[in-house]
């Protein structure tokens, strides 16, 4: 954690520019996703512009949508479904992936071979397809969501953290450990996870971009989020007559996402620079 | 092992290997049937109460049921339905009252076009981004290229899609919004109305490419064999040729692989934006009216393409790499 | 007096604002052979390569002269250079394996600098090539260039490289360390090899090494670096015989070990703490107590509490699996391991935790032997705990003692790993086995990533520690002379069976097995001219001979197999008092051979 911490740091004092922009773009997003509602300047569901897709105006920031409701106070209320429900999928599919993982390497045998191949079936299918496939099945509550989103991504977690534990498994200071008489769990969760942290962060990260894109993907097909909630990829639905208008309440969704998508990359990018990149 | 019977070596050698991908690769397809299947065909409940509604009564229900086969166990119920599958025969769909196999094969081609006219755009521009910043790894072109490709990758399509939109349509007036293919359109007609689509596609597939192309060939840049060359006198370009590229080549053509396998589900988004009608849109339209059949088709169709082209990448990649071929 | 063919004078070479070369001259007079010597990070490389206008990516050539005949390397541009390299100046790399382009047949490569520099046509380049593979004795030398670089040995590579330099007759070879990678039975033959070939060619040539005794044999001239600074240069007999320089006195120190005092009473008067009965084991399913590859086969040995038994043998023939066995890492398929009287089950599963404390191992790599994410303090507490269930101000009070021990200091029990030095870290891997308070260890090459002058450094202190805590030791390496210095008993390994093995008195009796006997001969000794006086008769007596499961596994290389029994029967095991050998020759027979 505190090799994370450091690298956060050094990347403050001396990282690219564009890394400083991401930060400061997720930061943005996290506050908004945690401060939104309050900060919201009129209650979600409410028509406070008689006129329908208004423009940018001192009373309403981000004009008004296709029922005159204000479009900074749905972003906001937008943000938080958005980054909340990826952000949870996220860490879920994440957890899972790396003790399922951790599992496989460290036990090996039948139960590797069991594992890897399920997830290989898994990663066979395409995420939106297996995505829609979940929804038609199951419907889309938002638990459901959650659980679809991070379902959908935990082979992928999967493979690159079986990658690096098997890795590691084979290191001399596990063979160590094993010498010493250590059991599996010690083997797992001291000499191997410390060692993955920072790489499976970056994939947390990763898998935090693909989700909300998914999710806002899912929400724009009208087959995520549903009424009342609203998630950014909604709002964009809501609105798409408002396209050949050119109206602020579908162009600020879509900006929303991609700001948020792309200065997760951006960070991400920036924090794993000295190590990838040459 | 010696020069004369290299080649025949190499075929039987060969062969083996190629079969065991193939295995490989039908086995994950049948375990991949079964997730589909047991994912919507089983799971999500009883499609006849569904058919009827609420006010069915318990006859009426199991009569309905005994008629499509629910009541049979679940393990005879996905042989059949994968006997159909295997055959070409997916069933009927139970909204458009027709055969699946028909509504598919309207839109089959129509998908097959978006994925290859996008293939010809993406693909060579994606090389030539990926090899140009690799050759320049670290240098001002690599770092803007990296940003740039960086944020294409992470932009969500209907964000591109609706730009695209509000640029050549609404403010341009060059191309139409709404792609209206239909049989009898004129070439002239067909392009002019998949050139949106087909752009979107290329932004979204030529950045995760042209990423992973530059990865692959870098990571070639920095070995021992490209330092060697150079010191004999080898010109740079002609490293990167004769030296890099076969080696880069199985990477490289997976991206493409695992790129192309993206274009033929992951235009859901932009085959909706311009009413475009393709296997995506439909599989879309199966998951809002529940239609099952249809949508367990489609599935299937986008799982074995992604299989066939990651197959086929590995396929290339075993004939470039002659560790592999003499295995 | 024309000036020398090669000149180089104040070259500085800068990376990351610090100079890695700092004003390095010398001369090479035309066909001389001038080694640059070092350890690791000295600059050696950097240096070698400067002389073909190349640096690596980060550095740049900041300052000096370099001139070759006519041409000043430092005021040639792109082009220049491109038309230069591969062509007056060639480059054989370190590892041959990793230089060669694995998808391109060993052909296209070899003749590569032919066709770009437009010195020949493909036919003419080709046929030139096959005379230089005939030249450097590389096996059918027709068809030999038909392959890829992963059909062929380390040492086949390493020629092949040679040939690849030499096809355009250059005026000055570069050779970077070109038998590191080699086993030194090989080693002794590429040597060879390569001198007669660099000497018929003409060339003048620069070699690179941190190798004494090898570059003995090979320069005319030595120049010793360190940190990038260049300590003494002259001719090599002038600089070994009579070095000026105090750095290159603890250099050649360091090149010889000092032979140990036996350890006492040995001679099998207690019960043995560890005996090792016809143990077979290997990789993959076993069948019939036969694994699918097999690696150790009927490998039996008994050792004394407090006693060192030496493991030496080529890279691949079994010594690292040995050690594996032992700790139960990797189960014996056949066989018995009895570690104070009592018999230890095959693997991991089933020892008591005071079995894992007594016995300990020590990895070859530092590097990978410690886990980077923990501190020194964590990694030496953990067998504290574990073993002995000591916790707080007690472990603490220990990891110190541990610390002083192995001559560290104090404070760098709170540093991560990552951040110490090779021999720093192979310390604390020791440490870490120390502070089980084992009986036995099992030290895996713990010199063989280290420097020289590091590398003896731990040699002494493994020796001094185990001598005073009364640690048995097995101690594997691929190096004789460190193994005969150290070791009370020497084991020899050969295809995963002991060939030989003996007290050290009994080794020193000069009647060896054939193979021992060309390990023997193989290393290099420090004085030049070594080289041109060693392994007559190294030839196999029956080239081509079968390998069979039951046979000699060394009857395709040995000089004295005898036709009609090695390649028909098994070799029978031959004892005597304090030593015993594997052959069909006895001892009479073998002790004619010494004479030969
Ligand atoms: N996991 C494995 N699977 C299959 N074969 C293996 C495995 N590990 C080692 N081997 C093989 O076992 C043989 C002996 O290996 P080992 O590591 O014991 O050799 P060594 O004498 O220690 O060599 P070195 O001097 O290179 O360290 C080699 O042929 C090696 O290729
Ligand atoms: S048994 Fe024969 S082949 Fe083997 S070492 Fe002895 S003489 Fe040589
Ligand atoms: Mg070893």
């Amino acid at each position: 954690m505190s090799r994370w911490g450091g690298t956060l740091r050094a990347l403050l004092r001396s990282g690219p520019l564009s890394g400083r922009i991401g930060l400061a773009l997720v930061l943005f997003w996290f506050a908004a996703a945690v401060a939104g509602p309050w900060l919201a300047p009129h209650p979600v569901g409410a028509f406070v512009d008689r006129d329908v897709f208004g423009p940018m105006s001192a009373r309403f920031w981000l004009g008004s949508d296709y029922l005159g409701r204000d479009v900074l106070s749905r972003l906001l209320w937008g943000a938080r479904y958005t980054v909340l429900l990826a952000l949870g999928a996220a860490l879920l599919a994440g957890s899972c992936g790396t003790a399922l993982a951790l599992t496989a390497a460290v036990r090996g045998g039948w139960i590797d071979e069991a594992l890897a191949r399920a997830m290989d079936t898994l990663i066979s299918i395409p995420s939106k397809i297996f995505a829609l496939v979940l929804v038609a099945a199951f419907g889309s509550s938002l638990p459901l969501l959650l659980l679809i989103s991070s379902v959908i991504y935990i082979p992928g977690n999967f493979r690159i953290a079986r990658a690096l534990a098997t890795n590691l498994v084979g290191m001399d200071f596990v063979a160590v450990a094993r010498a010493r008489g250590e059991g599996a769990v010690h083997i797992a969760l001291r000499e191997v996870l410390p060692n993955m942290v920072q790489p499976l962060l970056a994939d947390m990260g990763l898998r935090f971009v693909f989700i909300v894109l998914l999710l806002s993907g899912l929400s724009f097909l009208g087959l995520g989020v549903q009424p009342p909630y609203a998630d950014l990829g909604s709002l964009v639905r809501e609105n798409i007559s408002g396209l050949t208008e050119g109206a602020p309440a579908i162009i600020m969704p879509a900006l929303a996402i991609a700001t948020l998508t792309v200065g997760a990359n951006l960070l991400i990018d920036a924090l794993g620079a000295g190590k990838g990149r040459r | 092992m010696s020069a004369a019977s290299a080649p025949r070596t190499m075929l039987s050698g060969l062969l083996p290997l190629l079969g065991k991908r193939v295995a490989s690769a039908l086995l994950t397809l049948l375990l991949v049937s079964a997730v589909i299947f047991t994912v919507s065909g089983l799971l999500p409940g009883d499609a006849a109460q569904e058919t009827l509604g609420q006010s069915a009564t318990p006859e009426q229900v199991a009569a309905l049921r005994h008629e499509i086969g629910l009541d049979r166990p679940a393990l005879a119920r996905y042989a059949d339905w994968l006997a159909g599958m295997v055959r070409g025969d997916p069933g009927t769909s139970m909204v458009a009252n027709m055969p699946v196999r028909e509504i598919i094969a309207q839109r089959l081609p129509n998908s097959l076009m978006l994925a290859g006219f996008t293939a010809l755009i993406s693909v060579p521009l994606a090389l030539a981004i990926g090899i140009a910043s690799a050759v320049n790894r670290g240098g001002k072109l690599d770092r803007a290229l990296n940003i740039m490709t960086l944020s294409m990758v992470a932009v969500p399509e209907f964000l591109v899609a609706t730009l695209g939109v509000l640029v050549f349509s609404v403010k341009l007036l060059w191309l139409p919004s709404i792609a209206l293919v239909s049989d009898t359109s004129t070439w002239g007609e067909l392009i002019r109305s998949s050139t949106l689509p087909v752009l979107t596609l290329t932004v979204v597939v030529t950045a995760q490419m042209a990423r992973m192309t530059r990865a692959a060939v870098a990571d070639q840049l920095d070995r021992p064999y490209v330092e060697m060359a150079q010191l004999k006198g080898v010109r740079f370009s002609r490293v990167v040729l004769a030296h890099v590229m076969p080696n880069a080549l199985g990477p490289i053509v997976n991206a493409v692989a695992l790129s192309l396998s993206y274009l033929m589900g992951g235009a859901i988004i932009v085959e909706t934006i311009f009413s475009f009608p393709g296997l995506a849109s439909l599989m879309v339209n199966a998951v809002t009216s529940r239609d099952m059949p249809l949508l367990q088709a489609c599935a299937m169709i986008f799982c074995t393409a992604y299989l066939l082209l990651v197959l086929t990448a590995d396929v290339v990649a075993i004939m470039a790499n002659p560790r592999l071929r003499a295995q | 007096m024309t000036a020398p063919h090669i000149e180089v004078s104040g070259l500085t070479i800068e990376a990351g604002g610090r100079a890695i070369v700092n004003d390095v001259s010398f001369a090479i007079p035309r066909g001389q052979v001038t080694a640059l010597i070092g350890e690791s990070g000295s600059g050696k490389t950097t240096t070698a390569l400067a002389l073909m206008g190349h640096t690596r990516p980060g550095a740049r050539i900041s300052g000096g002269m370099i001139r070759i005949g006519d041409t000043r390397i430092d005021q040639l541009g792109e082009a220049g250079l491109t038309a230069l390299r591969g062509r007056r100046v060639s480059y054989i790399a370190q590892s041959a394996a990793a230089a060669f382009n694995p998808s391109r047949t060993i052909m296209a490569q070899v003749i590569e600098p032919l066709l770009v520099h437009g010195l020949a046509g493909r036919k003419e380049a080709e046929v030139k090539a096959i005379a230089l593979f005939r030249a450097l004795a590389l096996p059918s030398p027709e068809s030999i260039g038909a392959r890829y670089p992963h059909q062929l040995s380390g040492g086949q590579l390493q020629r092949l490289m040679a040939a690849m330099a030499l096809i355009t007759d250059p005026e000055l070879v570069i050779l970077d360390e070109p038998t590191t990678a080699l086993d030194v039975t090989t080693q002794v033959d590429v040597l060879k090899l390569f001198k007669a070939a660099i000497a018929k060619s003409g060339a003048s040539a620069i070699y690179v090494s941190h190798d004494l005794a090898v570059v003995a044999q090979m320069a005319d001239r030595i120049a010793v670096l360190r940190y990038g600074v260049l300590h003494e240069e002259g001719p090599a007999r002038t600089v070994l015989e009579t070095p000026r320089d105090h750095y290159t006195r603890t250099l050649i120190a360091a090149a010889r070990p000092v032979e140990r005092p036996v350890a006492p009473e040995t001679a099998g008067a207690s019960a043995p703490l560890l005996s090792v009965e016809g143990v077979t084991a290997g990789y993959g399913a076993v069948r019939d107590g036969v694994p699918a590859v097999p690696v150790l086969r009927d490998v039996s040995f008994v050792l004394a509490p407090g006693a060192t038994l030496g493991v030496i043998g080529e890279s691949g023939s079994g010594k690292s699996t040995l050690a594996r066995v032992i700790a139960g890492l990797l189960p014996r398929a056949e066989g018995s391991v009895h570690f104070g009287g009592v018999g230890l089950p095959a693997g991991l599963k089933g020892r008591s935790r005071e079995q894992f404390r007594r016995v300990q191992l020590v990895f070859q790599n530092a590097d990978t032997a410690l886990n980077p994410a923990h501190s020194v303090a964590t990694i030496l507490s953990r067998p504290l705990a574990f073993y002995h269930g000591l916790k707080g101000a007690a472990a603490r009070a220990r990891v110190e003692e541990l610390l002083d021990l192995i001559h560290l200091p104090r404070d760098i029990a709170g540093r991560p790993v990552r951040g110490l030095s090779g021999g720093q870290k192979q310390r604390i891997n020791l440490a870490r086995a120390l502070a089980a308070g084992p009986d036995l260890l099992l030290c895996d090459e713990v010199t063989s990533a280290l420097d020289t002058v590091v590398g003896a450094a731990i040699l002494e202190l493994i020796d001094d520690l185990r001598r005073r805590l009364g640690i048995a030791t097995v101690f594997i390496s691929h190096d004789i002379s460190t193994v005969r210095a150290f070791c009370d008993q020497v084991l020899v390994l050969y295809g995963g069976r002991v060939v030989e093995q003996g007290s050290r008195e009994g080794f020193a009796s000069g009647r060896h097995h054939p193979y021992t006997r060309l390990l023997m001969d193989s290393v290099p000794e420090m004085h030049p001219g070594w080289l041109e006086h060693t392994g007559e008769g190294r030839a196999p007596a029956l080239p081509g001979a079968p390998v069979g499961e039951e046979l000699c596994r060394f009857l395709p290389r040995c000089p004295v197999a005898i036709a009609g029994r090695c390649d028909r029967t098994p070799a029978p095991l031959h004892r005597e008092r304090d030593r015993q050998w594997l052959c069909h020759h006895d001892a009479a027979a073998l002790a004619m051979k010494e004479t030969v």
